[in-house]
């Protein structure tokens, strides 16, 4: 067979190889591809398990909103003389939207961020040990797409959560305590509108300010196959960080975990806005959602899934 | 029938020309995989599936048909070696490949707190390529294709084992496939259930869809595919045509007589190959020519014949002989 023949004959069987494919050919719709978002925020928010962290969120004001309650039915002031307890609680007697910025202050540094551990420490190892990783991404759901997809889940599941603790303590403060004008910190006072819009941005702070966690975790998901040992690694890491963050020998450390700048939020109560606090939170979120999302990546891009 | 035994089924000891990765569904070359732990799962894999075949994987648990199903599938990554599927590279074309292909690997894994339909909704939904507007239409097709109907609003925690395994079963055929894998998919069903599947097996086969069956039932194989494989400890020990592995052990003239010496000499001289005298029976091969003139030229020598026939080897016989060991003896 010359080869002239051969290259025709291999050429005319490729064509017809070619055409056969193209009959078929299956293309990913750039919109079909955010069904898999769809489902896997439905799973998530359908579990039982993401409802009653939700629901523990929503009952942190309602404690927080009873005690002061009760604690001020004699006259005094919450927090008492020394001024302790959560940032503004003393001021919830006087303005209910108050418990909104209190409730997200107790909230954040550990149910918060728990919460938030929880469902993202599960997103991929609790698949792998259920065994629905491997039917997913045989789908194909792609590796890269999946992980994306339940980051993004994960980052709804904040901005979800921090909701929750707004939407609850403003409820329940509306209900034990008058609404009205505010106090901002520097001691000037803003309409009750003003005040609402400051407690949704107070809300996507905060929200925003769990995004280093959420990659954390969702790293510590690729090392292994058991949820179990996933949520706890992560929760355990934002114990001992929070722990660190105590300690004042370490303080060359501090501004390098992820918890440093949490409590910042409360500077967007200020007139003028003290912003460099808040920067700074913001910019730390994004490097380790940065430097937690990219090991994440390679970790599960090229892992082997025996689970 | 005669020649069958002497071209035989291709042995892993005999390189095969490099093919094509277009001939074969699934066509595997010298594929390895060594887990970290150093342990060999497969060693040096030559595996080619037909398109339109029924394909037989036959192991002991532990002899690497599992590994191989996950490296065909993307899900590990091989050592060395390639491997093709539907004529792409594995795992590197996976989003490509992957949607033609339908797969139950190692038992169903439905999410337990969603019902059997959400679950097919949401597998659906992970694939990139299926159109949402016919999901919910594929997806009820699919239940009733296994027969699951009636139980699609149960919650998949509340199924057994048979009606989770018809679930995996009816995601793997969630839109038309070029290609099933199947791993162990009778697995905790009931003969009745057995039967529907190998039905159900067949019916895919005649629309043309190329089904790699993953079994340690013998019997399962003999009786669906047209094709198998044997693995043991990682390596392939035959692969090609069912009826060809079976002729590789295949059936014996058996002659029961008290005058064994006659009648292996006679049967030598009737032209039968491989005359084996053991107690009061004499076996070899089967010859070409008719068993009546064999057992008159027996008699003719005053050979006294209790009994004349062939005993049909079955593909366990031929397991057993290619492997030295008994089926379910973890290699």
């Amino acid at each position: 067979m010359s080869r002239a023949e051969a290259s025709s004959r291999a050429e005319a069987s490729s064509r017809a190889q070619a055409s056969a494919r193209a009959e078929e050919t299956r293309r990913a719709n750039p919109l079909w591809t955010l069904g898999l978002f769809r489902s896997e925020l439905l799973t998530t928010f359908r579990r039982w398990r993401t409802l009653a962290l939700l629901g523990v969120l929503a009952a942190v004001p309602v404690l927080v909103g009873v005690a002061v309650k009760i604690e001020t039915g004699d006259g005094s002031t919450a927090g008492g003389p020394g001024g302790g307890g959560p940032a503004f609680i003393s001021q919830i007697t006087n303005n209910g939207l108050f418990l909104v910025f209190t409730a997200l202050a107790a909230t954040l540094p550990f149910f918060l961020p728990m919460a938030v551990g929880v469902v993202a420490g599960d997103a991929l190892a609790g698949e792998a040990n259920a065994g629905t990783l491997r039917y997913l991404l045989v789908a194909p759901a792609g590796r890269s797409r999946l992980l994306l997809t339940k980051y993004a889940t994960v980052l709804a599941f904040c901005l979800a959560a921090t909701l929750v603790v707004a939407v609850s303590a403003l409820a329940v403060g509306a209900l034990l305590f008058p609404l009205g004008d505010l106090t901002t910190i520097s001691g000037t006072r803003i309409g009750f509108g003003e005040g609402l819009v400051r407690a949704l941005l107070i809300a996507l702070v905060v929200a925003a300010s769990l995004t280093g966690v959420a990659a954390l975790g969702l790293f510590v998901s690729t090392l292994t196959n058991s949820g179990i040992a996933a949520m706890a690694t992560t929760v355990g890491l934002l114990t001992t960080v929070q722990i660190l963050d105590q300690i004042p020998q370490l303080s060359a450390l501090h501004p390098y975990f992820f918890s440093h700048y949490w409590l910042s939020f409360a500077d967007l109560m200020r007139e003028p806005v003290h912003w460099e606090g808040l920067t700074r939170n913001l910019g730390l979120q994004a490097l380790y959602a940065a430097v937690f999302g990219s090991a994440a990546w390679a970790r599960f891009t090229t892992k082997d899934i025996t689970a | 029938m005669g020649e069958a035994s002497a071209t035989g089924p291709d042995t892993a000891g005999a390189r095969p020309d490099p093919v094509d990765a277009g001939d074969g569904v699934v066509v595997t070359r010298a594929l390895t995989k060594r887990y970290r732990g150093g342990q060999l799962a497969v060693d040096g894999l030559d595996l080619t599936v037909p398109a339109g075949s029924v394909f037989g994987f036959l192991g002991p648990n532990g002899s690497g048909k599992t590994t191989t199903i996950r490296m065909l599938m993307g899900l590990i990554e091989p050592t060395s070696g390639t491997a093709h599927v539907l004529g792409r590279p594995m795992p590197r074309s996976a989003r490509a490949v992957l949607p033609r292909v339908g797969a139950l690997i190692e038992g169903p894994a439905p999410y337990g707190f969603l019902s059997g339909r959400d679950n097919l909704l949401r597998y659906d939904a992970a694939d990139p390529t299926a159109d949402p507007r016919t999901r919910r239409a594929r997806v009820a097709a699919a239940l009733d294709r296994v027969g699951l109907t009636a139980a699609a609003g149960k919650k998949a925690k509340a199924y057994s084992l048979g009606m989770k395994q018809r679930l995996g079963l009816a995601a793997a055929l969630l839109r038309p496939r070029r290609l099933l894998v199947l791993d162990e998919p009778t697995n905790g069903l009931d003969p009745q259930g057995m039967r529907e599947i190998r039905t159900l097996v067949r019916e895919l086969a005649s629309d043309g869809t190329t089904v790699f069956l993953s079994s340690h039932l013998l019997d399962e194989i003999e009786q669906v595919c047209t094709h198998a494989a044997v693995m043991a400890r990682g390596r392939l020990i035959t692969q090609g045509a069912v009826a060809d592995l079976a002729a590789g052990a295949r059936g014996r003239l058996v002659v029961t007589t008290p005058d064994t010496g006659d009648a292996a000499r006679v049967l030598k001289e009737q032209g039968v190959a491989d005359v084996v005298v053991a107690e009061d029976r004499v076996t070899g091969e089967v010859p070409g020519r008719d068993l009546a003139e064999v057992n008159a030229a027996l008699v003719t020598a005053g050979v006294r014949v209790r009994g004349l026939g062939v005993e049909r080897a079955s593909l366990e016989d031929a397991f057993v002989a290619l492997t030295g060991e008994g089926f379910d003896v973890a290699g």
